[in-house]
């Protein structure tokens, strides 16, 4: 690299070349240079503002309704949490909300992650008729929000009598076109051809060399577009808002959002429904974050 | 079966091979033969077809729950059909579509779906940047940082807007508090137009800045290590090196955000519902913050009116369109121009 440009540097005087040279290399952006003071400060005050609202949740949660109508609001906890937790859990619903929300997102994730790797390995590593146009079929769909189908899907529901009913929440969240892209991307270049070849050679047939080669070289990306479908599941609002709700079969958000909206006048006790919402997640972040945040910025290069 | 015929390159076919070795000594050669020529057909039936199996769910699944609903949207926006029994359709034509153009609320959605999505998309990608580009220096815990910038993700819409409502309380709210040092104070971030857009705007800035950041970190690090040391050879500072190497290089990806993030925030519904301290769907007394997403929800489940929805959520698509076919032009003329 330096050999190549130093012609152009290294013009008459000796000593400028050296200085030109040394120069660049502390100033460089890339990946390489130091992070100074500022960056640092900028990242501290970056992270503050990101958990503040979340530490002022659990504070708020924490005090009463008439200490939250005072002036200047609480900087730190008060000793109310255990009650406004154990109240919240029960008005709101959330004990079944949370078993509920479990299993859908368990279901959908599972399901996402299954279909997705299978139809990802075809497009990856599979020669078939169609496949291109296929491919950009699925990326379009991308672009197509579900918010624009849900008319038609409560029709659906209302028919069938569905409200209320879990299924009505996890059938039309088992595909998704961005989990089809990121195990395709994946695989492309996980898994050599040479595997495949191989063991069709030893005469495995599709399904077996999905089951015992595709899937074993996925794990790692299956693991992590779990983690972001099951995050994406949970948090899921306007579908589950509309045919769910909080007194029949609830997911945490309908149940959470029907606290803040129902009549109750207590600030603390919707700061109490809010923080249990989010608290698993949270927790599912503060363990396996690292991954997660590997898994977005792999699915991002490509993207 | 039919499709046996077709499978021309399977090496020992019936009725072909058995003929041709008709002194073939015993008959167990010849049940080993049409064996692995059975095993041969439904190996080139399993090549064939199984790329297809394996691509069909998704499909399936994306035609029952996508595109099927979004066609009958566009039908039944043409008829009147009411929340209360959706199954009675009757033909109305255009006038549901006629009906929203007059509607002034239409309008107004529009506009606070624009002006709110711009509040909240432009410092929103602005930021995750500058934080990108920070977060691609060599840095002590790093990971930390990252997660720490991540954690607003994994907070539902429910949660972090009822949160936000506190703080962005007129009489008692963080803000107004913190503002009040400065001079300010008063800010009524409910029932004024600006404030309430912009508090809105900041609950999905908040959330989504760390994500789109790494994002961008993504795209930073594959960035050729040799364009940053060619530049610094030539004398450009870390400004410079930047705003001439790292940005265009990272014009795809920077695309592939805005792109996300108008569709996101066509689409926003949660955030200026739970904002609402009124709870109600309007978007604020006044209409002040109701986006295109709350107004359709308005009109089809607290008017009960699906098929004027239908009418909203067809255009909203057709809007969207729109912004693809934008993007695509915009996109190709970037790539001839580099």
């Amino acid at each position: 690299m330096t050999t190549t440009l130093t012609p152009t540097g290294a013009s008459a005087q000796e000593p400028r070349r050296t200085r030109r040279l040394r120069r660049p290399k502390a100033a460089r952006a890339g990946g390489t240079l130091h992070a100074g003071p500022l960056a640092y400060a900028v990242l501290v005050l970056f992270s503050l503002g990101s958990l503040f609202p979340l530490v002022w949740t659990a504070i708020a949660a924490s005090r009463d309704n008439n200490r939250l109508a005072e002036t200047p609001p609480p900087f730190w906890f008060g000793s109310n949490l255990a009650h406004n937790l154990n109240v919240a859990w029960n008005d709101a619903n959330l004990g079944k909300a949370f078993l509920n929300t479990t299993f859908v997102a368990g279901v959908s994730a599972a399901t996402v992650v299954f279909l997705s790797t299978i139809a990802g390995f075809a497009f990856a590593k599979l020669r078939f008729k169609g496949r291109n146009a296929l491919m950009l079929i699925v990326i379009g769909t991308m672009m197509v929000p579900p918010q624009l189908s849900i008319i038609p899907l409560y029709m659906m529901v209302a028919k069938l009598d569905w409200t209320d009913q879990l299924q009505a929440v996890i059938l039309p969240s088992l595909v998704s076109a961005f989990g089809v892209f990121f195990m395709r991307q994946y695989l492309m270049q996980a898994l050599p051809d040479e595997l495949i070849e191989a063991a069709r050679v030893d005469g495995a047939s599709s399904w077996r060399v999905v089951w015992h080669i595709v899937f074993p070289a996925a794990r790692p990306a299956m693991a992590v577009l779990g983690m972001l479908m099951f995050v994406q599941a949970w948090n899921d609002f306007l579908w589950p808002f509309l045919v769910l709700t909080q007194n029949g079969n609830p997911t945490v958000q309908v149940a959470v959002s029907a606290l803040g909206r129902g009549y109750t006048p207590d600030q603390s006790l919707i700061m109490a429904g809010a923080l249990l919402g989010t608290l698993p997640l949270l927790l599912v972040f503060a363990v396996f974050g690292k991954q997660i945040v590997g898994g977005i910025m792999q699915g991002a290069v490509k993207g | 079966m039919a499709t046996r015929h077709d499978t021309a390159a399977s090496p020992a076919r019936e009725g072909g091979a058995a003929p041709a070795r008709s002194g073939a000594p015993s008959g167990a050669y010849g049940t080993d033969e049409r064996r692995r020529a059975r095993l041969s057909r439904r190996w080139q039936r399993d090549i064939r077809w199984s790329p297809y199996a394996f691509v069909s769910p998704f499909f399936l699944l994306f035609v029952a729950f996508g595109l099927f609903p979004l066609i009958y949207t566009g039908w039944a926006s043409l008829h009147t059909v009411e929340l209360t029994a959706p199954t009675d359709m009757r033909w109305a034509g255009l006038h549901n579509y006629t009906r929203i153009f007059d509607d002034d609320f239409f309008w107004n959605a529009a506009k606070n779906t624009l002006t709110i999505g711009i509040i909240s998309t432009v410092p929103q990608l602005a930021m995750a940047m500058g934080l990108a580009h920070i977060l691609n220096y060599r840095l002590r815990a790093s990971t930390f940082f990252r997660v720490v910038m991540l954690a607003p993700y994994a907070t539902s819409i429910a949660a972090a807007s009822l949160v936000f409502v506190l703080l962005f309380g007129r009489d008692y709210g963080m803000i107004n508090w913190a503002l009040h040092f400065v001079g300010g104070g008063h800010v009524d971030w409910q029932n004024d137009k600006w404030p309430s857009q912009i508090a809105v705007s900041s609950i999905v800035v908040w959330r989504w800045t760390g994500y789109n950041a790494l994002i961008y970190l993504a795209a930073m690090q594959a960035v050729p290590q040799d364009l940053y040391e060619s530049a610094a050879l030539d004398g450009a500072n870390r400004w410079q090196q930047f705003f001439h190497v790292t940005l265009p290089q990272l014009r795809p990806t920077i695309l592939f955000t805005c792109v996300v993030s108008t569709i996101g925030a066509s689409q926003l519904f949660g955030e200026p519902l739970m904002f609402d301290a009124n709870k109600g769907a309007s978007g604020g007394g006044e209409h002040q913050f109701q986006t295109l997403g709350l107004y359709l929800y308005e009109q089809g489940w607290v008017n009960q009116h699906l098929g004027r929805a239908s009418a909203i959520a067809w255009t909203m698509f057709l809007i969207l369109i729109v912004i693809g076919i934008v993007n695509y032009v915009i996109s190709r003329r970037l790539r001839e121009s580099s």
